[in-house]
């Protein structure tokens, strides 16, 4: 392992994050709020921090994809604890526990919340934690990676190592200039939410922070009354969502008018499911009270789908109260996810399709016990290694849910509660069902109920291993 | 500049790595889906996986906004076939791989047909390199410029070398010789020659000159001089082909000891005055049988590396002769250069070599033109030579009052086809050949030598 590029890089992630920094203290300054000083000390010490670490550029800068896996898990730790200080120091979340766990939660774009209420916070807090989304929609260190040539050629496995899905491919030779034009149409997209959100009636402080967290799928909401928009701003924000779901190499496909490969058997699938979804949700809902109409209950459920299955997490009505086949198929989309290569969390679209695809020949095998098939996506083969790293991946998703289950089943909650806390972490949502549904928050848990959950977060958004590598005591061996 | 290389053999990877190095965009191409994982990894390019001689890979690959498509991979049919297709998608300029021999008569309709813009064959190149090595043995390595008329000589000095001690500034008062001292290697270290520096016995030492000039300079410091007379080849495959041709040529007698009895005819076809041996080259017996002791130069072709160092070595423990050993793999150069083997011949950097030039001369410059290009030491030194088509910087004073950069050498002018030996009061003119020694690499115009 590179301890020097290590600490080189987890330099230069300090000083990114103190810039990072300047946004909470725009905001305190905007609204004059006490905590602007708060913010900006804190800001300058992690640019100092950082800047002493990477200073010295370290000689020799090989990577090896052992180093990108724990140098991304220490990266995403780090960046954790050190955003989790305001909100600790403050006083405004009093536990450094439950600050860590926010955190968490923001830059996985989770969006869980140990938060009762966000009455009386102050407004550069929100903002903050609802940069932490839009930071760690895309990841931090493809920003730096975009700005900054950190590692040579090796810095590929960096961006495997953060990027979500199966397969990471580039979408031009070189890594700077793939997570710059990553960042454009990441930031292009985001703005013209803002912009739309705006002209919908929505106030500028609402558009951006709602924005952030569209745009990293995250889910924490800036206002204490939930989401109380106009229908207008609700749908642009439930097209949002859909969008920063599907995977930002079609968006570049798009662009350069290359729309047949552009429309992958991914992006196909992802939308059949959403059109599913919604139909079926909407169907078993528009009868309830709580809707005064079919499109109202349209309206409702396209954004419940949107929300969950991207794994943002944001909720306009209590979906806790739906019929049975509506929450038993929004906790199933919860699994599925959004799209490889997007800013969602969950097991990923691609993912289910080569698992499933792979069940369908191993059935084939079993008739014609000597067929030889190559499984095939979008037109190319899917190679053995993808289809090996996918199947590790379900072992030890399925592992991590046994853990974490039974890790939480000592708080004498609810099987649901656990079941969806579980997913709902995991897989980067936020809001479950029962007492973590989307009216009730994450405050329930005890202290070790929540470090286990942290742990869920940070191994959702890195795709499990990373985080796993990082117990592993092989991957510390010298 | 945006680059297609299909296959990522062991040239596509130096290629690769060393293109990536100069600033280039990247795309490799190869059948093999863990070959394109294994360079994806390795450096910061992008691959495709897929027969490089299709329309539908090579758009995938980026065909269309390409400058430059490189068909590396095994077969010369499929390279060719690569080029035709990338011209006709992309209009890009395309550059083949062709080493088997029956096609190197075809070479220039090939290219005048085709539009390929470079056509190389590995093995051709090496087999010139050593016929080069061959007629000048106490060098280790050759390079020439401007048609020949400059030469780029590297050798080591032995212990008791008359120019042990003596600094760089005597040469010329002390063995009146026209040749310039370029670079010195001593140990790991590499130094570009100051007047000051001293030699001392092991080092290695580059100069440029004239071939006469260097001839008489050889004789002065008790180096043989002359082209070896009798030469001990082991393997004989491509390379053994083209250069029994050159040596045929040149007067210089050949055996080959090749074991296939086939390939051992094919040769005895080709080459009636080559005396071929039809035996196992790995045979102390039948190498002694055929005088390696007291041959002029041994020359190890086969195709096995490890096979080459061994014979080599033992070449080496007999014979004081020139010993020339031809290694494949490059991944452990830096193992085998302890070994002290005289001089080592590496196919495949002679190719990336000659194509990362043509690339590097691609780069469209203001004033002048990169005509040539050696790697002096390896990824330590380079020496160019430039073509100054008008005005520029480098023409506005006499070289004492241009203000070069560090670490920059101008090592000989040609003027009119005359060599000059640039002193501080010449002047480069339009129409000049320039060679330039620096560490300063990536080099592409000749401004960016002046501060």
């Amino acid at each position: 392992m590179n301890f020097r590029m290590t600490t080189y890089i987890l330099g230069l992630l300090l000083a990114f994050e103190g810039a990072f920094m300047a946004v909470p203290v725009l905001t305190a300054a905007v609204f004059h709020e006490p905590e602007l000083l708060l913010f900006a000390v804190t800001a300058l010490l992690c640019l100092a921090a950082g800047f002493l670490l990477s200073r010295f550029k370290p000689k020799n800068k090989r990577l090896f994809a052992r180093d990108g896996f724990l140098i991304v898990a220490l990266s995403w730790i780090l960046l954790s604890l050190v955003g989790a200080l305001p909100f600790y120091i403050s006083g405004c979340i009093p536990r450094f526990v439950d600050a860590v766990f926010e955190t968490v939660s923001g830059f996985t774009t989770t969006g869980a919340s140990i938060l009762h209420t966000l009455e009386g916070m102050p407004k550069c807090m929100l903002m903050w934690r609802s940069f932490t989304h839009w930071v760690g929609g895309m990841g931090v260190l493809v920003f730096i990676m975009a700005l900054l040539p950190i590692a040579g050629g090796q810095n590929m496995y960096l961006m495997k190592a953060e990027s979500p899905g199966p397969s990471v491919s580039k979408l031009v030779p070189r890594v700077r200039k793939t997570a710059m034009l990553l960042y454009v149409i990441y930031f292009v997209m985001t703005v013209l939410e803002i912009a739309l959100l705006l002209i919908g009636g929505m106030p500028a402080f609402d558009a951006i922070n709602i924005s952030f967290a569209t745009a990293g799928t995250g889910g924490f909401s800036c206002d204490p009354a939930g989401m109380p928009y106009n229908p207008f701003c609700i749908n642009v924000i439930t097209v949002f969502m859909f969008l920063f779901g599907v995977n930002f190499t079609c968006y570049f496909l798009f662009l350069q008018r290359r729309f047949r490969e552009g429309f992958t058997e991914e992006l196909k699938i992802y939308l059949g499911i959403i059109v599913f979804a919604i139909v079926t949700i909407t169907l078993d809902v528009r009868h309830l009270p709580m809707f005064s109409g079919t499109g109202e209950a349209l309206m409702h459920s396209s954004f419940t789908v949107g929300s969950l299955m991207t794994t943002t997490g944001f909720a306009t009505v209590d979906f806790n109260l739906w019929p049975e086949y509506s929450r038993t198929l929004l906790v199933l989309l919860m699994f599925v996810g959004a799209c490889a290569g997007s800013t969602g969390g969950g097991i990923k679209v691609s993912r289910c399709i080569i698992f499933f695809k792979s069940m369908h020949n191993e059935l084939r095998i079993m008739t014609h016990p000597r067929q030889v098939k190559t499984l095939k996506m979008d037109g190319h083969p899917i190679e053995l290694d993808v289809i090996r790293s996918v199947s590790a991946y379900f072992t030890c998703y399925i592992l991590i849910y046994v853990v974490s289950m039974l890790v939480l089943s000592f708080d004498q909650l609810d099987l649901t509660t656990n079941f969806t806390a579980t997913v709902a972490t995991l897989d980067n949502i936020g809001p479950g069902l029962n007492l973590v549904g989307p009216t009730s928050n994450y405050d329930v848990f005890s202290t070790a109920s929540k470090c286990m959950l942290i742990f869920n977060m940070l191994a959702g958004r890195l795709e499990l291993f990373p985080i796993v590598l990082l117990l592993s005591p092989a991957a510390w061996k010298k | 500049m945006d680059i297609i290389i299909v296959g990522c053999g062991k040239v596509g990877r130096v290629l690769a790595a060393q293109l990536n190095e100069a600033g280039n965009n990247i795309t490799v191409v190869d059948i093999r889906p863990e070959r394109v994982t294994d360079l994806t990894n390795r450096y910061d390019i992008m691959g495709v996986t897929g027969n490089g001689a299709t329309h539908t890979v090579l758009k995938e690959a980026g065909i269309d906004d390409a400058d430059l498509m490189i068909a590396v991979t095994g077969s010369d049919e499929r390279n060719l076939l690569c080029c035709l297709i990338a011209k006709k998608a992309g209009g890009c300029q395309t550059i083949a791989r062709v080493r088997n021999p029956q096609y190197s008569a075809d070479v220039p309709y090939l290219k005048e047909e085709l539009g390929l813009a470079m056509v190389i064959n590995p093995e051709y190149a090496a087999a010139e390199e050593i016929a080069r090595v061959l007629q000048f043995p106490s060098a280790i390595k050759i390079d020439t410029f401007a048609k020949g008329k400059v030469e780029l000589l590297k050798f080591k000095l032995p212990e008791d070398s008359p120019l042990c001690g003596m600094s760089v500034r005597e040469i010329s008062a002390k063995l009146h010789c026209d040749v310039l001292v370029c670079t010195i290697e001593r140990g790991e270290e590499a130094y570009i020659a100051s007047g000051d520096f001293r030699f001392e016995a092991k080092d290695i030492i580059s100069i440029i000159s004239e071939p006469k000039a260097a001839f008489v300079f050889f004789r002065k410091i008790r180096y043989k001089a002359n082209p070896v007379e009798d030469v001990l080849i082991a393997g004989g495959g491509d390379i053994t082909h083209y250069l029994c041709g050159m040596l045929d040529k040149a007067g210089i007698s050949a055996t080959v000891i090749e074991k296939d009895a086939d390939r051992a005819r094919q040769l005895a076809d080709a080459f009636p005055d080559t005396n071929i041996i039809l035996e196992d080259a790995v045979n102390q017996e039948v190498l002694m049988q055929e005088n390696i002791d007291k041959a002029g130069a041994f020359v190890s072709l086969t195709n096995l590396d490890e096979e080459n160092i061994l014979l080599s070595l033992f070449a080496k423990s007999v014979s004081d002769g020139k010993i020339i050993t031809k290694i494949n793999r490059i991944d452990f150069d830096e193992v085998i250069e302890h070994l002290d083997l005289d001089t080592i011949i590496y196919p495949k950097n002679l190719t990336s070599d000659h194509i990362v030039r043509y690339v590097r001369a691609m780069n469209k410059t203001i004033g002048t033109n990169l005509e040539t290009l050696y790697q002096v030491i390896k990824g330590k030194v380079e020496a160019a030579e430039f073509i100054v088509k008008e005005e520029c910087g480098l023409t506005a004073a006499p070289l004492s009052r241009l203000k070069l950069k560090n670490g920059v050498l101008v090592a000989a002018i040609l003027r009119e086809g005359r060599v000059l030996t640039p002193r501080g009061s010449d002047c480069i003119q339009v129409g000049d050949s320039v060679v330039i020694v620096t560490d300063h690499l990536g080099l592409h115009d000749m401004n960016d030598l002046l501060q």
